[in-house]
């Protein structure tokens, strides 16, 4: 079996209220992809389409998009993982490549969360979790996470402000990513100050500052096989390793509150295809829709052992100069969580540095990367590892 | 003409708002309104179950019987919200949690007179069937 390659990657700005249909924003992300890729729609053999439903008026829209795309008469299809169908998308694209059933597959994430007001996204995001047993109670996103932030807590005295480090180093960031959508500063002191609006409660023990904001956006990756990203590219960024694995949607059917077993299974299995280990990541994207979220992932992927992240946030070992440089695109928390094309922004940004062309995110020289994608509440884990 | 069989939508008196209406489990309700909370056992191969389902992806089969949630288990976590979805304002402030009983674990909220600062994860809690203001039924933890 050869190896697979992306050769091209693309997203949209992430925005507030985008000007636009869902097929527009789709455009924009692949727009982007194909240009970088240097290739037509034409080259391209299959689409597939990711993004959690129930955001919009359109059923289907595969069909939509391809027609739009320029992707027909391709074959195409939609797939969901909740917060991490794109990099689900990233897994099938593979295996319709390896598998030699196409050479080429283009992988358009996209979600427009604007469509509906924040308390229907709430309320839409809520119901990723049990339905039948558990939303009658109530729950919503950043409860769930802030119960593992308390338990882990609990167990590892983590303290809010080691959260808030979090938020401070993702804003850094953000500041220099042009397509983020919260580009402000923001300090530690804010979260202490009742005058701002990071200091606000959302669910104990998370704050405002602890939650990633809604966005609209759209991503593309195009994968292709080895013949083909030879032929075609000059920087090809192979896949090494992927990773995937699923939990009980319901708290009441898990063991592990500290972690996500998910990220630890995806992460095992991931390192053990791409033959490598935590220590050979030389730049990592963490999906931090919540600051405990990061948290978790250092410590679930072997950045740090259990209990120990907050050392890794306090010594700026995350940050670019530190030893493993994590989210120096800003994350979720800056960028925006448009939860369909997350994943393919967090692989755009592991690609660009690991061709040397993240501007002023670049880290120094790095060669393998890796990705870390939750959908639901641990409920979805897919972790990616990439290499020059 | 035969009448039109009643759909049995017991289950939309679960929770605040209730998105299921019918399960092969309705009679859980039942069992709530009499103060009890129940999960269900697999009889051919012992497997407890909360949330109580119908079937036993062990056995393949849909041979259980009701147990009911007694005695004391842990507080595994817990979180209050400042904000509830649409349709749980009127419930707000309250805290979801879980507690541990060894072979099973409950999702719930604490009992409304129970403020989070008066529990640590860890303590021993009590589950207990509830009716709320708007006449849905739940279940709570209380201090064991």
């Amino acid at each position: 079996m050869g190896k697979v390659a992306i050769i091209g990657v693309g997203q949209s700005s992430f925005v507030r209220g985008y000007a636009g249909s869902i097929r527009e924003l789709a455009f924009e992300g692949f727009r982007e992809a194909v240009k970088d890729a240097g290739i037509t729609s034409k080259d391209i053999g299959a689409s597939i389409i990711c993004s959690a439903p129930e955001y919009d008026k359109q059923r289907s829209p595969a069909g939509v998009f391809a027609e739009y795309l320029g992707l027909v008469p391709q074959p195409t299809c939609y797939l969901e993982s909740l917060c991490s169908s794109s990099s689900m998308g990233l897994r099938m694209a593979y295996s319709l490549v390896a598998s030699g059933l196409h050479d080429s597959v283009a992988v358009i994430g996209f979600q427009k969360m604007s469509e509906i007001s924040s308390a229907e996204s709430q309320e839409r995001m809520g119901r990723g979790a049990d339905i039948q047993w558990e939303s009658p109670f109530g729950t919503m996103m950043p409860a769930y996470y802030a119960m593992y932030a308390q338990a882990h807590m609990a167990k590892y005295g983590t303290r809010p402000e080691d959260l808030a480090l979090i938020r401070v180093k993702a804003s850094t960031y953000g500041q220099i990513n042009e397509k983020a959508v919260y580009r402000k500063a923001v300090s530690l002191e804010m979260f202490s100050d009742p005058g701002s609006p990071m200091s606000g409660p959302v669910a104990s023990p998370l704050r405002v500052g602890d939650c990633c904001a809604n966005a609209d956006g759209s991503s593309c990756v195009i994968v292709t096989n080895e013949e083909k990203a030879r032929s075609l590219s000059k920087k090809p960024v192979w896949i090494l390793g992927l990773g995937a694995a699923s939990a009980p949607v319901n708290l009441a059917g898990r063991d592990l509150f500290t972690g996500l077993s998910v990220a630890r299974q995806a992460a095992d299995q991931a390192y053990k295809m791409a033959g490598v280990t935590p220590k050979d990541i030389d730049v990592a994207e963490v999906h931090d829709c919540f600051t405990i979220a990061e948290m978790m992932a250092y410590e679930d992927l072997g950045f740090a052992e259990a209990g120990q992240g907050k050392e890794l946030i306090r010594a700026k070992e995350t940050y670019k100069e530190g030893r493993i440089p994590v989210n120096v695109d800003g994350g979720l928390l800056s960028k925006g969580h448009p939860i369909g094309a997350t994943g393919g922004s967090q692989i755009r940004t592991i690609v660009l540095q690991l061709r040397g062309e993240a501007g002023a995110m670049q880290v120094k020289n790095p060669e393998i990367g890796l990705v870390h994608n939750i959908g639901g509440v641990g409920l979805y884990g897919n972790v990616s590892i990439l290499g020059r | 003409m035969a009448a039109k069989k009643e759909a049995d939508i017991r289950f939309s008196k679960f929770g605040t708002v209730s998105f299921t209406a019918i399960t092969k489990v309705n009679d859980f309700v039942d069992f709530l309104e009499q103060g009890k909370v129940m999960g269900s056992r697999c009889k051919d191969c012992g497997l407890m179950f909360f949330p109580p389902r119908a079937d036993c992806h062990n056995c393949l089969a849909g041979n259980m019987e009701w147990f009911e949630v007694t005695g004391k288990g842990k507080l595994v976590s817990y979180s209050s919200l400042a904000f509830a979805p649409i349709g749980f304002g009127d419930d707000l402030p309250y805290t979801i949690a879980l507690v541990d009983y060894g072979q099973y674990k409950v999702f719930a909220r604490l009992s409304p007179g129970l403020k989070p600062e008066d529990v640590s994860v860890g303590m021993e809690m009590k589950t207990v069937a509830n009716r709320l203001p708007n006449g849905q039924l739940n279940y709570v933890f209380e201090r064991a």
